[in-house]
């Protein structure tokens, strides 16, 4: 995606005060991995939410303050689950290898 | 109707795409992921722009449904293939609509454009232009959508499903987590829905779960089969979804999509809300 940049996707007009703000990059190798599907499970296992990743493998989520797992599927690749804690205030970044 | 004559799988579409009378339509919350790459042949509609009436909210009406396919190139004897991302979501609220204006033949392919990409099947950016047609929409099947006096109604009377996650169910947020929260006035859920949530119905790569592990899934939570059932979630998108499921798919009658659904009934003055993971009492 133009105008991304190293380190997680722009912020701009995203008022992380009142945002618990959960992003990240999807890779394979070093490589990044567009149009996975990472997807946000509450603290139960159930889903609550799924984006596919940009071109870059970038993806995000708007979330609420506690526990999350991220599940990533990607072609030719096992799910991976990642544990992510998000909180207002604050943007939690993950990097996904699969 | 059924699985077989409401679903179509992936290697039926690889096979049949190319069928006179067979008529590919993409429908994503996202509207741009069809310019970027597409089933090859799958003209778009935007659920938004294509599907909404532009000033009042209500969706197109049937003169608008039968102008804007006509304009698309849709036969009323085409077998239409709808699909998109979000798990299908938009693609079903659109199936909803071709089913609300009497359409013949209309398909979801299972597991939409997610089990497309992750099985990296074929996409194309390449232009589709249908020649126009003469589609003549039906009168709108008012047995297949709630309007909110019907829905306060059903309240401890009818099954009521909330179809949204566990956190707008009990008002916690007020949208998808991949939303920036806005839209209801007030957060919770109408007073004795079971809240099953869309994602329980469907497998991880967006396919739909077998039969049998659907019906336990509706029974287990209460839902009675005996009874009407109406279902809502923030828009009616999500909601269209387990519409078709238990409408389609287990060929239940009497279930009817609330696509005023919670923006609407968490905006109206005076009537009941429940908050917490619990039903409620009517």
């Amino acid at each position: 995606m133009c105008g991304a940049t190293k380190g997680g996707l722009d912020l701009k007009g995203v008022d992380v005060d009142k945002e618990a703000v959960i992003q990240g990059q999807v890779l394979r190798g070093d490589e990044p991995v567009g149009g996975a599907y990472v997807r946000l499970l509450d603290s139960t296992g159930e889903f609550t939410a799924e984006v596919p990743t940009s071109a870059t493998g970038h993806f995000r989520f708007f979330a609420a303050p506690g526990s999350w797992t991220l599940r990533t599927l990607a072609p030719k690749a096992d799910p991976v689950d990642r544990q992510v804690v998000a909180q207002y205030g604050a943007v939690a970044e993950v990097a996904v290898t699969v | 109707m059924s699985r077989e004559s409401a679903l179509v799988s992936a290697d039926w579409v690889e096979e049949h795409k190319n069928d006179a009378g067979v008529v590919l339509i993409e429908v994503d919350e996202d509207v741009s992921a069809y310019d970027a790459g597409h089933i090859a042949g799958a003209i778009k509609l935007d659920w938004k722009d294509d599907l909404q009436d532009a000033v009042r909210r209500d969706f197109v009406n049937q003169e608008q449904f039968s102008a804007l396919l006509s304009d698309r190139g849709v036969k009323n004897d085409d077998t239409v293939v709808l699909y998109g991302g979000n798990n299908n979501w938009f693609a079903a609220y659109a199936y909803w609509y071709f089913k609300l204006y009497g359409h013949g033949d209309v398909r979801l392919l299972d597991g939409g454009r997610k089990r497309w990409e992750l099985d990296s099947r074929e996409l194309t950016d390449e232009v589709v232009k249908r020649e126009a047609t003469e589609y003549a929409a039906k009168e709108p099947d008012l047995n297949i959508r709630a309007f909110r006096d019907e829905v306060g109604d059903a309240i401890g009377v009818k099954n009521l499903v909330d179809v949204r996650s566990p956190d707008e169910y009990a008002g916690r947020l007020l949208a998808p987590a991949h939303l920036p929260q806005e839209q209801a006035q007030r957060a919770g859920h109408i007073p004795t829905a079971a809240n099953i949530p869309w994602s329980k119905a469907a497998n991880d790569d967006g396919t739909f779960r077998a039969d049998d592990e659907l019906k336990t899934l509706y029974a287990d939570a209460g839902v009675d089969f005996g009874k009407d059932t109406i279902a809502y979630c923030r828009i009616g998108e999500r909601s269209a979804h387990t519409w078709f499921v238990l409408h389609e798919i287990l060929g239940q009658q009497n279930v009817k999509n609330y696509d005023g659904s919670w923006t609407e009934w968490g905006s109206l003055v005076g009537v009941p809300v429940a908050l917490g993971d619990e039903p409620g009492k009517a």
